[in-house]
Formats: C-alpha cells, structure tokens, sequence
C-alpha cells in the first residue's frame, strides 16, 4: 500500500469529487431552500428561515391533498416490497436449478427492466380498460373498474423491482457455495430447515438490499404508474403535477419530506445489513483457529 | 413470477400492438380494424417532402437528446467507475465510495429535476454568480427549460445505471494483466485502450442499453426540465393519451418499441447479456 500514488489519481479523485457535488449539490439546494422564511422566494438568497413551508404541506394549503397521497405511497411501496422480495428469493432458489422455461423468464424480466416505461404504462392502462369493457358487457351490477392502485398499479409497479430483485439473487447465487446445502442435507435436515437455517441466514444481508429496493423504487416510481394508477394518484404523481403549478417553497418542502422518508429506508437498510454482516461474521466458523 | 410479468407485461404489450390497429374517434376507441393510429401519426409526412414533418422532426429530436446524453453518461460513467475500481485500494472504500453514488438513485426523481430549478433559473445561482462576476449582464434564458436543462437532468439521473456495470466489469478485469501491460513497456493510455476498454464493453454496453432505453421513452425528464415545451417520442404518447386517443398512442407506442428493439439487438450483437451477470 506504501507505493506512490501515480499523478491521474489525483486527477481522477478531483472528477469523482466533482461528480458526488454535482449528484448531491442540487439536492442540498432544494432542501436548505424548504427552510425558507415566509416572504422568501423559489430562489435564493434565504428571506429568513422557518417552518411555514413545511406546515403548509400538513396542512394542506392550497395544494392537492398530500396526505393522502403520502399515505398511499407509503403503503404501495410496502405491497411492493414484500412482494418482491417474496417472489424473488423463490424466482431465485428456482433458478438454481434448470427448468423449463427459465431462458424465456430470464429474457422476459430483462426486457420488462428495459422497455420504455410508458409503453407498459400505456399497456397497462388499456388491459384493465378493456377489462372493464369486457365486464361492462357482461352486465355486471355495480361494476366500476377494475383499474386501482392495489390492481394495476401495483402490477406496473412489479415490472419495475422484480427484474432488480431477480438480478441481486443472480448475483447471490453466483457467489453462494453449495456444499453448505449437501452439508446441511447429509445431516439430515429437511429442504424447508435447510434454507430456513442455512441458506436464509447467509443470503439476508442481500434480501434486505432487496427490500430496500423494492421499497424505493416503488416509493419513486412515476412514468410506469402515470397509465395505471386509475382515478387516485401516488405522491411522485402529485408532485409532478406541482411543477407545473406551483411557485412558492412548499413545493421544496414537500421535496424534502419525500426525500427523509427515502433517506430513512435506505439508512435503515443499511443498518439491518451492516448488523447481519457483523453477526455473520461473528456466529461464523472457528475451524482452523487453534481453539480446541 | 411468470404469471406476473404474463399479467402485467406480456399481456399489456400484445393489447399495445393490438389496439395500434383500431379505430378511434374523439372520445373512445372503435375495436375495428384501422391503420388510422399509424397514417395519423405520420400525417401530412409525403407532403412535405423533402422538408421533415413534425413527427419525424421530433423523434430526431429525441435521437438527437439521447446520443448527447449517451455520450456524457458514457464519459463520466467511465470515467467514474474507472477511479472507483482502480484507483480506490481498499475495499471498504469502494463500497462506501460507491454506496455514496447509489444513495440519490434511490431519492425521487422528480425532487432531483426540481432541485436544479433554483440554480438554473433566471434569479438562480448560476445566472446570479454570473452577473455578480460581470460575465454578464443579462441572465441566461437558455438555462432552464431548454435542451440544456434536459440533457443535464438526464445525465444527472440516469449516469448511476453506466457506472454500476462498467464497474462492475472493471472489477473482474485481472490486475495482473494491467501490471504485465506496464512491464511490457505500455503507457497509461495504451494500457486503458488495449487493455481495460475491451475488457469493461461489456459493461459498456449493458449500461448504454439502459440509458438509452430510458431517454427514448422518457416524457417526464424532457416535461418539466423542458417546461412542457420540447417534444419526444415519450411526449407524443403522453399528449395522445390525454387527448384519450389510445390508437394513436399505442401506434407511437410500436414505433417507438420498434425503435428500441433496434437499437438494443445491434448492441447484444457485441456482448451476451446473461454471461456478464
């Protein structure tokens, strides 16, 4: 490690340096700017500083109302997580193993990552419009729509994290030695007790990572809910629509607000994965060390 | 898993494709057969020939958008990722370093965009700085809501997705082929040309591959930086969709998948997606 750093390290640290500002510069801007005082403008410089903006977004004054949007963010984005974390820890021990059809989902979950956003949006919104017809002709009594946060917003939102979370159990896996299965296996523990105390354990840092992604994603997610959300909007939603309206700082307080419920998560996660990475490594094997 | 990508994506894009080809009048769509969504679209193209048309102007406007933004995310990305994986030693640090460039990633979006509206706009810090140090004397209208504006959000949220798979790819490259091309008398550049270039493509292109797909179907990024005023593609769709004609929207819909299809199967011709995971 003693050996002189060469000169395009330093170069190459100062461009890093410049990139962290230029992901975080504009963000710090917005959140001292919520802090604005009350005659205080879209810009700076600060007129003072206070609270008013925030309590403008509780209060709701003049805008939509955020609450409730918050609120239904906030429980999207936890259907969403748990789902995908379900369904990709399964999607991932399945995909241990050949089986039929894998190719194709493997292919299928790369191209739901890359399409265009609005085209499923778009998709979306026309499957449960024609559902409705189709339900409408029927001549079901009461029949509204089926479109809904929990239906087809929930599923646009499935086409965004399940292809994440399929990928962070790839890599797991990859990495993951097997021998501690057949370990498990020869000792007689059944396939349920084998991955409840073996595999779950080692691989909970990541499905954590998972979770974590599957909340954030969601809690963000804007073009793909734009065509399916039906007649109630998510709070990236609403808040695009603000932009286009508003003019004073409630708009960055909101901002703000969205952003500490993401912060919160994310270092929340971290947390939880840093704890099980450390008791990993402390309940891990002694083999070796001398200790009889 | 399957059941739901069937439910919520094989399926919505088959009634994309479907609903391409049917009719529509001012409030609803007709389920008869109609290329109307398509000729629509392109209406008014022959005419005007040789000039562009409106909508062929605009998905070159939208080429045009994602090629600059390729381009810098590309560069930076490198650039980027480079110094994480070669230049940071111990591992601690390249996490810590890279957990840094994940965090806004996983922070909205659309708070990102608005964020530049006090630096760019015209009593913002940039155009106050500027005026403050004589540069100028009027502000700069050009900053915000203007091709400038896009591109810098663009390549602002979206260089993340091309410095996780380059680094991703540079992480694996041997060191000790980069030490033996040293010994063999190569210089930097040399070295980073022949050596660590072809070795990262692959993260190359899987991350041109989704800043690529991402920037053509965008409308929100080019909506509100643009301040609702430039089109792309992703923007003709939205407008149909609001005028509810939803022919015309899946027809732009297939044009612009089509589109994508291309540009993403020349770039699998490089690289084999599923090795490089």
């Amino acid at each position: 490690m003693g050996e002189k750093r060469p000169r395009s390290f330093y170069f190459l640290a100062l461009f890093f340096i410049a990139y962290v500002l230029f992901l975080y510069g504009p963000m710090f801007a917005i959140y001292i700017l919520s802090f604005q005082g009350p005659d205080g403008g879209l810009t700076f410089p600060m007129n003072g500083t206070s609270l008013v903006w925030f309590s403008k977004v509780f209060s709701g004054g003049g805008i939509v109302d955020i609450g409730a949007a918050f609120k239904r963010s906030l429980e999207l984005g936890l259907v969403v997580m748990v789902l995908t974390v379900l369904l990709s820890v399964s999607a991932g021990m399945a995909f241990r193993k050949p089986f039929r059809g894998a190719t194709v989902l493997f292919y299928v979950a790369i191209a739901s990552l890359i399409m265009p956003s609005i085209i499923t949006s778009l998709g979306i919104g026309l499957e449960f419009r024609l559902l409705d017809d189709f339900v409408n002709s029927l001549g079901v009594e009461g029949w509204t729509t089926g479109m809904g946060l929990f239906t087809s917003g929930l599923g646009a939102h499935l086409t965004w994290t399940l292809p994440f979370g399929l990928l962070i159990m790839f890599a797991i896996f990859n990495r993951f030695d097997g021998r501690l299965e057949e370990a498990a296996r020869d000792l007689g523990a059944t396939p349920w007790q084998t991955f409840r105390h073996v595999v779950l354990p080692i691989i909970l840092p990541s499905v954590v990572g998972i979770g974590l992604f599957g909340f954030t994603l969601s809690w963000d997610e804007l073009a793909r809910s734009s065509q399916a959300i039906g007649s109630v909007n998510t709070l990236p939603l609403e808040l695009q629509g603000l932009t286009t309206t508003v003019t004073k700082p409630d708009i960055y307080a909101l901002g703000t607000l969205t952003s500490a419920v993401s912060f919160l998560v994310i270092f929340t996660a971290l947390i939880v994965i840093l704890v099980l990475q450390a008791r990993q490594r402390r309940h891990g094997s002694d083999a070796g060390k001398g200790m009889v | 898993m399957m059941l739901v990508f069937s439910l919520f994506f094989l399926l919505p894009l088959l009634f994309v494709v479907i609903v391409s080809a049917w009719d529509y009048n001012e409030y609803e769509m007709v389920p008869a057969f109609s290329l109307r969504g398509y000729t629509d679209t392109f209406e008014g193209c022959i005419a005007d020939l040789p000039e562009f048309c409106t909508i062929l102007k605009t998905y070159l406007k939208t080429l045009e958008l994602c090629v600059l933004t390729w381009v810098l995310t590309l560069v930076i990305g490198f650039t980027v990722a480079y110094f994480l994986a070669f230049h940071v030693r111990s591992k601690t640090w390249q996490i810590v370093l890279t957990l840094l460039c994940t965090i806004p990633f996983w922070t909205s979006n659309v708070i990102r965009m608005i964020a530049w509206i006090p630096l760019l706009g015209r009593n913002g810090l940039v155009n106050k700085g500027l005026q403050g140090m004589g540069l100028i004397h009027q502000p700069l209208e050009w900053l915000l809501f203007s091709e400038f504006s896009v591109v810098l959000a663009l390549v602002h949220l979206f260089t993340f997705f091309m410095v996780v798979p380059i680094f991703n790819s540079m992480i694996r490259i041997d060191k000790r082929l980069i030490e033996a091309a040293y010994d063999a008398g190569a210089t930097g550049w040399q070295t980073l040309v022949n050596i660590v270039i072809p070795l990262a493509k692959p993260g190359i292109v899987i991350g041109s591959i989704f800043v690529i797909t991402i920037v053509m179907g965008d409308f929100v990024t080019v909506g509100v930086m643009g301040g609702q005023q430039i089109a792309s593609a992703g923007k003709i769709i939205e407008t149909r969709l609001n005028a509810l004609q939803f022919p015309a929207a899946a027809a732009n819909a297939v044009i612009l998948l089509g589109i994508t299809i291309l540009i993403i199967s020349s770039l699998t011709r490089i690289v084999d997606i599923r090795k490089e995971l």
